[in-house]
């Protein structure tokens, strides 16, 4: 990590927090938004936009950490209209970064996805919000009409034969419409349950055409890597996770929130400098580092100092993910947290395959009774095997998402499943 | 010119090795079809091989493995043992949604994919309620076989933490669901929406609250809802016709053909000898039988709930003579006698008038009779063009299953699903597989949605229409009429023509919208002449098909018996009138007045129709569950039908009776067998040339393969084992030149009134369907459809009771409203009431 | 043009305008979301006149009514609070909070107050796991965020509500 920026002077993604009225678009401007969308547009190629976040080694923020111009670069030039669609379905349990980002620093957030509808040669971009985000979809639209009018949407933009349109499409209460396939089949009026793949979406997405899907703060990074190159947004982080990373840490800590920080911050340093320390100073028993999908860390010495990046957390047995730390405390009882993440994914199973459907609810029904002091031994030994032969059988990842804490959590805190 | 893209050339084969086996597929197919091809057994549920793949039950999982290439080379790779270096997949593939590829290696049978089977099998059958005892399905249910071949022997789900969910739903009056046993393959969703395009049934809620629900009006409103009962792979949709009826190893299969239109659909007829019939062997169900060449693995509803007349208390079983005004009982010999004494003495002066339901064995023997008394045989219909099709029908490798780019289908004169189900779903099928479809109709149909050109024109104009998508190829036009060339210069038929023309075979279908006899003589000869003159006529894949308003009427055609323009006259003048499968006065007062003053009636029935009451005897026939016979296609496939059940007492089927009163004349008629009839229909038509019954029976490999006692499980629809039928050739095929022949155009009346024009909806009043109780309450009562402009004008609306005048008569109906009907045109459909045979002038009044 | 067409006439065609012509489909959800506008719920109608409008089947519709969970097709109380309780918030104190309130009010979840105001839900995670307590309100007009809340300052927004009614 030698020769990397360890502590951002300033923030990429949060700039709100550094510059109080970068909301209003004025101020943006005068900070010079748009004036990258602009040059990206007059003077770049679409190829050149697509190397150089490439070259960023930028990896989408929603979970998966795919390469974003590698995913940029799959898409079908051969096979027209393309679809850039932004997913601003944040709904796992302990991730709001999207949010902040939307509602604070809204016009970084448009230049990024404007620039990239650019570099992959789309001319309308959908945002799936999350139902719930209704007031800030409403302000979107809002933001929508006064970039339309500053001449920023619309046809011909810079006298270029570019056209480029922006639509918020609302989502109603459903999880899995955050898997990008099963968003897709949400927008375009199906039930929102995730397709077959391959095909990939930047082969055959929205409508049946080559499609980006990219998570919010992925896209939020854009501007400023076109702005000051790919160079510039590597000195960030580590090798293979450059940049910042919006940590939405939540739990047990006394300052919950949104932390922006280059990767390879430990988990020591996000709970202890940043997010304060334990409610009344106790002691910290694991980490979700990833949500509610994510598997359960032990939150040893060595855990706690392990540096958070895509490479780093898979040694705890765990991912990185989506990066929504969530913290347990001494006091939080194992059982109680396996009986409560079920009962999310048990809720918001879709319902297309066989394993989720029916294993979730089998393992509520066995979580429930563990978690009420009334399971046996062998009702754990069942749920842990239950969750094992869900695993690997799902139609798509978010299937196995609930495997992940079960089973963590049975094994690396037996004590707490002892009956 | 569109690609050429022929399905029925040598497809490219794949070669793969499952479980060990070396096996040689079609490209493109999936891992578990290909399984089932080489009969190696991987279980589904979810997949059916006419839907597309979706991967959700996951119980087809297996380990797949492909060839590894050297990076650098692109060379394969071999072990040191000299087989070819495998990559395997981390996770385990679903078979169904794995397409095959050269070298892949699919392993089923390892433990690991034994227990990912077992393990899936667990989950379903946490919420399952295992009330197999009492279930429909029982017997024939891949969800109780495959937990007999993987099912772990003990539950580990408590069985008080079972979801319970309501267990007798009515999907309207069709179909029940039962909530619990349901496992959410999805596969009757698909099947409505992909397959038949009435997406009318869905899931609500989702997760472990997925439940099937319908929100039309009635509810489940399809012509195809019963096929989702056959595929679904547990008990969760039944009919309600069969459930709770009979357990499915009790019963006895007989293969059949349904006759309640023209396209013939292959039948499996399920009987049952049972104490609650009175000891009898009855028919408990209708199911599909597979016949790629006609209907696939479907059935309509009409042909699966309407076959209960056949079993009906109120059939006649003895023969009725008239004596002193009133019918009363006679012996067979009695009867007979006296009809051969009419008959002799009526000499030329005899009409026979069948309806086209019957066998050809039955209207053969029919029409030898009338012809040995140089009297008339009659078909008992509106529509006209048999012989024509006779001539340029489709060719001997003209196969809708088969349809695709290359190939042009213009429908005129039809709203196919109603008319004739199965052919609405082929062309549509043909259409999403590249055909160009042009749909002819005065107004839109189910089939515009798939229609690449949808042409309009005024109901009259309809062999106008046709001439003038003639006209538009290029110099061969005719000399026509002003209306035609007015109709020729629109752009859309134009662009139909083009695109008509370019096609390299044509199909070109008509039906009977809006037609009487003389509209549809014109019509036929229209379609004719624009086959002749796109050099289509006698192409083996090209051809002209007929919607007929009877099962048989192709058949009746092919045996010579003809419609006539003046069967009132004929009737009335008739010495001696011998109507057979057909109720004239039932169906109009006109005809009712003619059958009265006919010298001497004879009705050979089913029932005492109100023809048969004004009949001087009545001679009791057989229905198609009780008889074997041959049937002849629109397609003029000959097709073979078997008995089912024991004929009731008293009853002959219909070809025997009337050799019986030849022989009673004093002239000899096959009487012994209807295999023997149908060798005198070899020999005296060079059509069916070189056919028997052997041939009508003989069978060939199927695909896909749906029936075997293995756990992929294509639905209940069954193996075809008795019969494929024959295509016949036409005579263009075999060589006739055929050329373009003048049209008589019908008179166009330019009344300023309303005007009547017939046309045919699916569930009618007919004769027959009235016995289905489960169809009862989807048979409508009389009704005329309004345009919305003249609804207005009459201040109606849908649902009002109206009183109109049409034809001589007045009725009271109820009102339908469309809001594309052009203003003036009042649509009636036929067999519910009113007697609209051709466009005629109407009145209507709001009650 | 069906009831709720002639009723929503320019919101409905800007709604259509989002999408591709041949892709009318897309627009079910925005038009649901008009739907509930009278009433907080879709009728049995509004699925036949929406189906009408984008060309697909009541149920079809009622499909996509029954898999989101911020469709209704039940009346309840003119102000939904739909608390989340999932885990991050609980570890902040969501269960005890939403416990106190429905003891404050009354009724248990998913039971409407008496003068049918307020309607309480537990709902799955909203994305507010770092300002728990809170909730969101759904209501005919809109879907509110309220973020670190207590009983009180909850009392205090339906004392409010209470307030505009009268």
């Amino acid at each position: 990590m030698a020769g990397k920026q360890k502590v951002v002077g300033h923030h990429i993604l949060l700039r709100h927090r550094d510059i109080p009225d970068i909301g209003k678009l004025e101020v943006y401007r005068e900070q010079g938004g748009f004036e990258t969308f602009e040059k990206a547009v007059t003077k770049m190629q679409s190829q050149e936009l697509k190397d150089l976040v490439h070259n960023s080694g930028l990896r989408g923020r929603g979970g998966a950490g795919f390469p974003t111009g590698l995913k940029w670069k799959f898409v079908d030039d051969n096979n027209w209209p393309h679809y850039l669609v932004v997913n601003a379905d944040e709904s796992e349990p302990g991730t709001f970064k999207d949010r902040e980002i939307m509602e604070k620093n809204p016009f970084q957030f448009f230049e990024g996805i404007m620039i990239s509808a650019f570099a992959i040669g789309a001319n309308e971009i959908y945002i799936y919000c999350r139902g719930e985000f209704w007031q800030l979809a409403h302000e979107l639209d809002k933001h929508i009409e006064k970039l339309k009018k500053a001449g920023l949407l619309g046809e011909k933009l810079f006298g270029t034969d570019y056209a480029l349109n922006i639509y918020t499409h609302l989502g109603a209460g459903a999880y899995i419409c955050g898997e990008e396939t099963a968003l897709l089949e949400s927008l375009e009026g199906n039930l929102g349950q995730p397709r077959l793949r391959p095909p990939f979406p930047p082969a055959v997405g929205l409508y049946g055409k080559p499609t980006v899907v990219n998570n919010v703060e992925t896209l939020a990074n854009v501007a400023l890597i076109v702005e000051k190159g790919a160079d510039w947004y590597r000195s960030f982080g580590t090798e293979e996770s450059a940049g910042t990373k919006v940590f939405s840490l939540s739990g047990r800590v006394k300052k919950p929130g949104n932390y922006e920080l280059p990767f390879g911050t430990t988990y020591r340093e996000l709970i202890y400098e940043y997010g304060g320390g334990i409610i009344d100073d106790r002691q910290v028993k694991g980490i979700m580092s990833a949500g509610a999908s994510s598997r359960v860390i032990i939150a040893t010495d060595e855990a706690l100092d392990t540096p958070m990046a895509y490479e780093t957390v898979p040694a705890l047995g765990a991912d990185l993910g989506s990066a929504s730390v969530i913290i347990l405390d001494e006091t939080v009882d194992m059982k109680w947290l396996v009986n409560k993440t079920i009962d999310f994914f048990k809720h918001e199973s879709c319902g297309k395959c066989t394993p989720c459907r029916e294993g979730n609810f089998w393992m509520l029904n066995l979580t429930r009774r563990i978690a009420s002091g009334e399971g046996s031994s062998e009702d754990v030994e069942l749920l842990h095997d239950v969750a094992s032969n869900i695993k690997g059988k799902c139609f798509c990842a978010l299937g196995e998402f609930s495997t992940e804490a079960v089973v963590s959590s049975i094994e690396r805190f037996p004590e707490d499943f002892k009956v | 010119m569109a690609e050429k893209l022929d399905t029925q050339e040598k497809e490219k084969m794949v070669n793969l090795t499952i479980d060990g086996i070396e096996v040689s597929v079609p490209e493109g197919l999936n891992l578990v079809d290909a399984a089932k091809q080489a009969g190696i057994e991987i279980p589904v549920f979810c997949h059916h091989p006419k839907l597309e793949p979706v991967g959700m039950c996951r119980v087809c999982l297996v380990d797949v493995g492909t060839p590894v290439r050297s990076r650098e080379t692109g060379e394969p790779e071999f072990e040191e043992d000299g087989s070819p270096k495998i990559q395997f997949g981390r996770a385990l593939q679903t078979g169904c949604t794995t397409r095959v590829s050269e070298g892949m290696v699919a392993i089923g049978y390892s433990e690991k994919v034994q227990k990912a089977r077992q393990d899936v099998l667990e989950f379903l059958l946490t919420s399952h309620p295992l009330d197999c005892p009492v279930c429909d399905k029982g017997g024939e249910c891949p969800l109780q076989n495959l937990t007999l071949e993987y099912g772990a022997g003990e539950t580990r789900f408590r069985f008080e933490e079972k979801k319970h969910n309501k267990k007798h739903v009515p999907l309207g009056d069709l179909i029940f669901l039962d909530r619990e046993r349901c496992i959410h393959c999805a596969r009757c969703v698909r099947f409505q929406d992909e397959v038949v395009a009435d997406p009318v049934i869905g899931f609500y809620n989702r997760g472990r609250n997925l439940e099937i629900t319908t929100y039309s009006e009635p509810g489940f409103d399809s012509y195809w809802s019963g096929n989702t009962s056959d595929i679904c792979p547990v008990g969760a949709l039944t009919t309600a016709d069969f459930r709770f009826g009979a357990r499915p190893w009790e019963m006895l299969a007989a293969a059949s053909v349904c006759s309640q239109c023209s396209v013939g659909c292959n039948l499996t007829l399920n009987t049952r000898r049972e104490a609650k019939s009175g000891g009898n062997l009855v028919v408990k169900r209708v199911m599909p039988r597979q016949n790629e060449q006609v209907n696939e693995t479907w059935i309509c509803d009409k042909g699966r709930f309407g076959y209960h007349f056949s079993g009906s208390y109120d059939r006649l079983t003895k023969p009725l003579v008239r004596k002193k005004g009133e019918l009363e009982p006679a012996s067979w010999e009695e009867a007979l006698s006296l009809v051969a004494e009419k008959a002799k003495a009526a000499g030329s002066d005899v009409v026979a008038l069948a309806g086209g339901r019957l066998a050809n064995e039955d209207l053969f023997n029919l029409a030898q009779f009338a012809a040995h008394l140089d009297g008339k045989a009659r078909l008992y219909s509106d529509m006209a063009g048999g012989d024509l099709v006779a001539q340029v029908g489709l060719g001997s490798e003209a196969n809708f299953g088969k349809m695709g780019l290359g190939t042009a289908i213009l429908v005129v004169a039809s709203d196919l699903e109603e008319e004739a189900p199965l052919y609405w779903l082929r062309v549509k099928q043909a259409a999403e597989r590249g055909a160009t479809l042009i749909v002819a109709n005065p107004r839109e149909t189910k089939l515009d949605a798939n229609a690449d050109h949808s042409l309009r024109y005024e109901y009259g104009q309809e062999a106008a229409l046709v001439m003038a998508v003639l006209k538009q190829l290029s110099g061969k036009a005719p000399a026509l009429p002003e209306e035609v060339k007015k109709l020729a210069s629109s752009r859309a038929v134009s662009a139909a023509a083009e695109a008509f023309e370019a096609a390299e075979n044509a199909v070109v279908i008509y039906g009977s919208e809006g037609l009487g006899l003389g509209g549809s003589e014109a019509l036929a000869q229209a379609c004719t002449n624009l086959l002749v003159a796109a050099g289509k006529a006698g192409q083996p894949k090209s051809g002209l098909l007929a919607v007929w308003d009877k099962g048989n009427a192709q058949g009746a055609w092919d045996m010579g018996l003809r419609p006539s323009a003046k069967l009132a006259d004929e009737l009335k003048k008739a010495k001696l009138a011998y109507i057979t499968a057909a109720d004239p006065a039932g169906d109009h007062p006109n005809l009712a007045s003619a059958v009265e003053k006919a010298e001497f009636v004879v009705v050979q029935e089913l029932f005492l129709t109100a023809t048969a009451r004004l009949a001087d005897v009545v001679l009791p026939a057989q229905a198609f569950t009780e008889r074997d016979g041959s049937y002849t296609n629109a397609e003029r496939r000959v097709q073979r039908f078997y008995p089912a059940v024991p004929p009731i007492e008293g009853t002959k089927p219909d070809y025997l009776i009337t050799a019986e009163i030849a022989e009673a004349v004093g002239f000899e008629l096959e009487q012994e067998a209807a295999a023997l009839v149908f060798l005198g229909i070899v020999g005296k038509f060079a059509d069916y040339a070189e056919l028997d019954y052997q041939a009508l029976a003989e069978v060939n490999d199927q695909s896909p393969i749906i029936g075997r006692d293995d756990l992929y499980y294509g639905g209940t629809s069954y193996e075809n084992r008795q019969g494929l039928g024959v295509k016949l050739k036409t005579t263009a095929e075999r060589g006739s030149a055929m050329e373009i022949s003048t049209v008589n155009f019908p008179e166009q009346s330019k009344a300023d009134r309303l005007q009547a024009v017939p046309v045919t909806a699916l569930y009618d009043q007919g004769n027959t369907l009235g016995y289905s109780e489960v169809l009862q309450p989807r048979l409508p009562g009389p009704y005329v459809v309004l345009s919305a402009a003249d609804a207005g004008k009459l201040k109606v609306v849908e649902g009002a009771d109206l009183t109109v005048k049409v034809n001589g008569v007045k009725a009271e109906v109820t009102a339908k409203l469309d809001q594309q009907l052009p203003q003036g045109i009042v649509l009636v459909p036929r067999s519910l009431g009113l007697p609209v045979t051709a466009p005629m002038p109407i009145t209507v009044k709001a009650k | 043009m069906n009831a709720l067409q002639e009723k929503y006439t320019k919101d409905i065609e800007a709604v259509l305008e989002k999408y591709p012509e041949d892709r009318k489909r897309s627009a079910v959800m925005p038009l649901l979301y008009i739907a509930q506008r009278e009433g907080g719920f879709v009728t049995k109608q509004d699925m036949a006149d929406i189906g009408e409008i984008i060309g697909i089947t009541s149920t079809e519709v009622a499909s996509i009514v029954g898999f989101y969970t911020l469709y209704h097709d039940e009346q309840a109380g003119k102000y939904r609070i739909q608390v989340c309780t999932d885990m991050p918030c609980a570890l902040r104190g969501a269960e005890e909070f939403l416990e106190n309130l429905c003891g404050n009010l009354g009724i248990q979840v998913g039971e409407t107050t008496e003068d049918g105001l307020v309607t309480i839900e537990e709902v799955k995670c909203l994305a507010g796991c770092d300002k728990a307590p809170m909730f969101q309100v759904q209501s005919e007009t809109e879907i509110a965020y309220h973020e670190d809340q207590t009983v009180e300052s909850t009392m205090e927004l339906i004392e409010n509500w209470r307030k505009e009614e009268k």
